[in-house]
């Protein structure tokens, strides 16, 4: 039966892994930490450019790490005001990333200058890659990259060699946590809407 | 501009066939698939003079596997410049795709996940009698070229009614295509300005606004389009019962059916008439197209968020969207059902192609992050009702006031017989792939 067989290979480990995600936990009352395997997954999920990297309490994220090019701290330093009026002037501009936060680190600890980009976000890393790419070449967010070593000259054509970038850099985490596990940022701005609308409801009722 | 002189029919124009006949080909040996295709090389449809007026009764389209440029001598240098998923063929990238299950490779059909697979010839024709007179003269061509054999074959035809396209589930199709830019093709209200060429054609800047690189050599690559084929077995059977198990009236299944699909089957979209079916406005190009989600139907109320079409085409709700659109074509196999008739078990179905310029950043990723990702607009545990693979384990969320309908464990409505991923050459691509020496 066809059935039969579906389910005896979801259970079997032998069959290798599915790219079914399990359903998401909605259990957010109890903070959650995860201790990860030092290649960044537990089991070989394949994404469209490689492993995926497993959901954690703290959803998804990266953290790439790259040697700067010599000169170029200032133009980098630079462009941390450069984001920060485009979000002023278009909030939504990072939206289509699902980003929770963003961090940007210059850290030289003996070995040269290095540049972190650490980003928290509700979707993982292989899915929206492109689109994220094309994001950060309409609104110029692409062009600190260039000052990074080892970043593709053919940048502009050449999307797989982009992603290829990421990956390479990419240091997985091995301990998350998350004081409200496995939530959305839109989960979490919903919430907060309804407390708001809910407050102002009981103000009418008075 | 497109050079629609050096490029082949298939993606651009659509022949008035009511039938079709696909065969999968292998190459014994590369001079036996090169003097197979130096013979076919002038009946290939060409773009510039195929239109939908043609005298003529047949229209011939060929592609090939990344091993069927193998086959053909192509040197091996250049066989690494295609990109790594057209590389590895679709059967490979199954979990990748999500066609697991019953879907998996494991159980084609057609040897299409077989590592032979070189080529598919795709004939359209007129009507069926034209159909058999050339299925005739092709096994007589074949059989006067050595190496050459054909692993498998499907023929397609119309169902009834004929006036208007439409698959065995009974739901009105083609209502949302892309129209590219330098055709000279205007777009359907709501379907957006004309898609950059290079989305769909290799050499053409594509939305990003550059050209991205080529495969090599440039005189293959050139002019030339990927197609990720599918044959989905439609199991209609299956489908009407759960219509009559979620509905009492004909009305409340007409609804169900539209839920699932975001259309109504007469084609009408939901985010338009939520309530009510509208033949009228479903079959007219004007209107049919002409909506939004973000604006009309934030919610899903009209059209559910994990409705087919809403995931094919998230509209305003997705971010660059210009860089997602995809050309389809393809039609139905096996007898029709007729409605009153219980399911008999013959194989029925539709067996398409998408057409796009970069198979992983396309059809891929709809596959991936579109049709079986559980979690698409946060769904938790839907995936496409029709083109996601569904073991009874999946939900179908329908938002509703005041609360949402969640149809629990929704059955295998088609299953994946097969697919492939090909290779559609320009016109001067053929000729240089029908005259390679080996090892050049």
């Amino acid at each position: 039966m066809a059935t039969q067989s579906l389910t005896e290979e979801r259970n079997s480990a032998s069959k290798g892994p599915e790219i079914v995600e399990k359903p998401r936990t909605n259990d957010w009352t109890n903070p959650q930490a995860m201790a990860i395997p030092k290649e960044g997954y537990f089991k070989v999920e394949p994404g469209r450019y490689g492993p995926v990297f497993p959901q954690t309490p703290a959803n998804y994220g990266f953290s790439v790490v790259a040697k700067v090019k010599p000169g170029r701290e200032k133009a980098i330093r630079d462009y941390g005001k450069n984001i920060e009026e485009a979000v002023k002037a278009a909030p939504s501009v990072l939206a289509p990333l699902k980003l929770h936060y963003l961090r940007w680190v210059l850290f030289d600890v003996g070995s040269g200058l290095h540049f972190m980009y650490q980003g928290i976000f509700d979707t993982d890393f292989d899915k929206y890659l492109e689109d994220a790419v094309a994001l950060f070449n309409k609104s110029g967010i692409t062009t600190v990259f260039v000052n990074l070593e080892g970043w593709p000259e053919d940048w502009k054509t050449n999307v797989p060699a982009v992603i290829k970038f990421f990956r390479d850099h990419q240091c997985p985490s091995f301990l998350e946590y998350g004081e409200y596990p496995f939530v959305s940022a839109d989960e979490v701005k919903k919430a907060l809407t309804l407390k708001t609308a809910f407050s102002n409801m009981l103000d009418q009722m008075q | 501009m497109l050079e629609l002189e050096d490029i082949q029919h298939f993606l651009i124009s659509r022949p008035p066939a009511l039938t079709a006949r696909y065969e999968f080909l292998t190459f014994r040996q590369h001079t036996g698939g090169q003097a197979w295709l130096t013979g076919i090389l002038e009946k290939v449809g060409i773009a510039s003079r195929v239109g939908s007026g043609e005298l003529d009764s047949r229209w011939l389209t060929v592609a090939f596997t990344w091993r069927g440029l193998q086959a053909l001598g192509l040197n091996e240098k250049c066989l690494a410049t295609f990109p790594e998923e057209f590389r590895q063929g679709m059967a490979a990238r199954a979990k990748i795709l999500g066609t697991t299950g019953a879907n998996h490779p494991n159980h084609w059909v057609g040897h299409l996940s077989n590592p032979e697979l070189h080529a598919i010839v795709v004939l359209f024709a007129r009507n069926v009698e034209e159909r058999e007179r050339c299925k005739i003269e092709r096994e007589q061509y074949l059989s006067g070229c050595p190496g050459v054999e054909v692993l498998s074959s499907l023929d397609l035809e119309a169902i009834p009614p004929f006036n208007y396209a439409h698959e065995h589930f009974g739901y009105r199709d083609r209502l949302s295509q892309p129209a590219i830019e330098g055709t000279g093709d205007q777009p359907t209200p709501g379907s957006g300005p004309p898609v950059k060429p290079g989305e769909f054609f290799l050499g053409y800047p594509d939305d990003s606004g550059s050209q991205p690189i080529l495969p090599q050599p440039e005189v293959l690559a050139r002019n030339g389009s990927y197609l990720a084929y599918l044959r989905l077995e439609e199991h209609v059977g299956a489908f009407r019962d759960f219509l009559r198990q979620h509905g009492k009236t004909s009305e409340e299944r007409e609804l169900i059916a539209a839920k699932l699909m975001g259309r109504w089957r007469s084609g009408a979209p939901l985010a338009l008439t939520p309530q009510k079916d509208d033949p009228a406005l479903g079959a007219d190009m004007q209107r049919t197209n002409n909506f939004d989600y973000g604006k009309m139907d934030p919610h899903g109320y009209g059209c559910p968020l994990g409705a087919h079409i809403r995931r094919m085409n998230p509209r305003d709700t997705a971010s660059n969207m210009r860089q997602h659109k995809m050309i389809r074509r393809g039609g139905t196999y096996g007898p029709p059902l007729p409605d009153d008739a219980p399911e008999d078990g013959v194989e029925r179905g539709i067996a398409a192609f998408v057409g796009c310029a970069s198979l992983v950043r396309q059809f891929e990723f709809a596959m991936n992050v579109w049709t079986n990702d559980p979690n698409f607009h946060q769904l938790g545990n839907d995936r496409d009702p029709f083109l996601g693979t569904q073991d009874g384990t999946f939900d179908m969320t329908i938002p509703k006031r005041p609360i949402r309908k969640k149809i629990k464990g929704l059955p295998a409505f088609t299953t994946v017989r097969g697919g492939a991923y090909f290779f559609l050459p320009g016109i001067k691509a053929l000729r240089y792939l029908a005259t390679l020496s080996s090892g050049s």
